[in-house]
This record gives C-alpha cells, structure tokens and sequence, in this order.
C-alpha cells in the first residue's frame, strides 16, 4: 500500500514535515506545497534532512507555489521533482491514499 | 449589495462605495462617467492625476494614502501641484479615495 | 493624540500567501504610518521570505504583494531590517532579496536601499529600544 503524503507547512516553523519523514515508508511519495516548499531548497537548515529522506521516499514539489514565492528551481535539491496542479492529481491517483500533514 | 454603472452600455459591477468590483473591468469611459455622477468634468488635469495612479497601482500592487499620493504627484508632476490644496480642487471628495474611484482602483488603504 | 513620536517596531515572523499574516502585517504598517510615528519593519524567522525578489504568483491565483514593500519608503518607515541568521538558516542571502528607496521630502535626502541585514544581537538590541512592538 503505497502513500501519498502531503506538507504544506513550513519546515521552520512547524515539524510537520519532520513527523512526515519519520513515518512515511519505503516506496511512499511527498508532496510539498504551499510554505511547505521552503523544505525543498538547497542550503537550509533542513536540507541535510530532506537529502535522508531521500533514499526512502520521492519527493515532488509544486511548481506554482515556487514561483510565487521568488524562489526559481535552480535553487532545489537535485533529484527534487517539480509538478503542477494536474501533476499532484496524478501522483493522488497513482497512490493508495493521501495522507496531509496539516 | 452589487450595484452596476452603465458605461457605453454596458454594466458594470461597483461595490456599495462605488468602487469598481473588478479592476479588468476599467476602461477610460468608467472615469467619465462616474464624475458625471459627482457633477465634475473631467479635465488634463484630472487625467494627469488618474492616469498617475493607474501607474502607481501596476507599479506598487496599491492605490496609495492621500499624503503619499501628494508626495509622489509633487515628485512626478511638479512641485506645484504636489500639494493638498491643488489636489482637492481638483477632486473635492479627496483626491485618494475620488481619484482612485474614478481610475479604477480599490478604495485607498488608510482610509475610513 | 501625543506630540512624542514613539518607537515602533513591526515584527515579521511569518512566510507570505501560506497565511494571511504577511499581507496583514503590511496594510497595518501602511494604516499606521498615517500616525507620524518612527517606524522599523523587522524580519525575522519566515518573515525574511517575505522580501524574495521575483515573486509570481500567477500560478497559484492570490495577489503578488511584494511589490508593495517598495512602497513603504513613500509611507515614511525609515528602517528595514533582517536578521541575518534567519537568512542564513534558509540558504538566502541579502542578493535574494527586494530593494527598498526611501527619500526625506523635507531634506531631500535619498537613500537608495533601506533594507539591512543585520546579526541577532542587533535585533534584541533594537527590539529592546522600541516602546512599542507590534508581532506578526
């Protein structure tokens, strides 16, 4: 059974994202939208975080919420996938279910 | 309360105040139109004045407070107008908030 | 109201368009420099992402408002600061962020950019010397 797992949330501000990682499974996919794309930036406080993170789980991160934030994807971690609005349906549907970490 | 002014015949939507509901919606007519209502006629003048802060808006994202407005105008326009008293016998309901109607703006922020 | 021109000081804490706390904080800031004040705006923690240049928010369908902050020279805050570590924490630097004029009417003095980023002890010095502090 494989997981969709959402963040929202800024990683600095809240350990939603933190709680995600811990207990996200092999095989399960993050999403990170709205102020939870600040965890998806090189040279933050988390990053080191993010890149364990890594070799467990995919992340994804959603474009429009990068862009209106000033921050280019020139600046994500490599391996990071950008996606759209119709990219987050189709990682929903690709998944068993959907868990938000709000 | 959704109330329309009719510009060139067609309706558009203004709030309870009698701004524009939509800023797209603004075109030159809506200016006349709404002075019409306030028993003004629009001069050079007064373009000056709205076509500056149709500027100052695509610039800053806000329609600006009556005492910044006068600052910029001075700036922009010549010391001479840059003041309250040219500004308001231009726009006699207070130039932020008459002016920024008439261009299309929302109701200047600052203002009661 | 009082003649003494009093100390205030806006702290920024918060990421914009995730929540209504950016936005809110700068109308406040804009409503209040109608109260000839000495202003600060300060940013600290999220709050230094509000200052990001290149900000579109086509994408995600809300009001681009940092265009706004380069107003608030014309509404006469004399001061912004950021706090360097917040900056640092977040992998930005002062080159990532907007640029701020301020320009004194009455001695016609210009200042090119307002914004400075400035050490955490900084920052409590300066909270400690406002007489008012305004949080967000």
């Amino acid at each position: 059974m494989s997981i969709l797992h959402t963040v929202n949330k800024s990683p600095f501000e809240r350990d939603a994202l933190e709680s995600c990682l811990t207990f996200a499974t092999e095989g399960a996919a993050v999403l990170l939208f709205e102020d939870g794309i600040y965890a998806a930036l090189r040279g933050t406080r988390v990053e080191s975080r993010v890149r364990e993170a890594m070799g467990k789980v995919k992340l994804h991160v959603m474009g429009p919420d990068l862009r209106a934030r000033g921050l280019g994807e020139d600046r994500l971690i490599e391996g990071i996938e950008v996606v759209d609005y119709s990219g987050f349906v189709d990682l929903a549907t690709q998944h068993d279910k959907v868990q938000a970490w709000l | 309360m959704s109330d329309t002014i009719d510009v060139e015949g067609k309706q558009i939507p203004v709030d309870e105040e009698g701004y524009l509901s939509n800023l797209n919606d603004w075109v030159p007519a809506v200016a006349g139109v709404m002075a019409q209502q306030d028993n003004l006629e629009l001069t050079d003048e007064h373009w000056d004045i709205i076509n500056f802060l149709r500027e100052y808006y695509e610039e800053y994202q806000i329609a600006p407070a009556v005492r910044v407005l006068t600052k910029a105008v001075g700036k922009k326009l010549g010391k001479e107008k840059g003041n309250s008293k040219y500004l308001y016998s231009l726009f006699p309901y207070g130039p932020a908030k008459q002016a920024c109607r008439f261009a299309g703006l929302p109701k200047p922020t600052g203002c009661v | 109201m009082s003649d003494t021109v009093k100390k205030f000081l806006y702290l920024n804490r918060k990421a914009p368009y995730g929540t209504i706390y950016a936005w809110e904080a700068l109308e406040v800031v804009l409503i209040g420099a109608a109260f000839d004040q000495e202003v600060s705006v300060m940013f600290v923690d999220d709050g230094v992402y509000q200052l990001t240049k290149g900000q579109d928010t086509k994408g995600i369908g809300m009001k681009n408002f940092s265009p706004t902050y380069r107003t608030l020279g014309d509404y006469e805050v004399r001061h912004i600061y950021v706090d360097r570590a917040s900056l640092e924490a977040r992998g930005l630097s002062a080159d990532d962020l907007i640029e701020v004029a301020f320009e004194d009417m009455e001695t016609e003095e210009e200042i090119d950019n307002i914004v400075e980023v400035i050490d955490s002890a900084q920052v409590s010095e300066l909270m400690n010397a406002s007489d008012v502090i305004f949080s967000f």
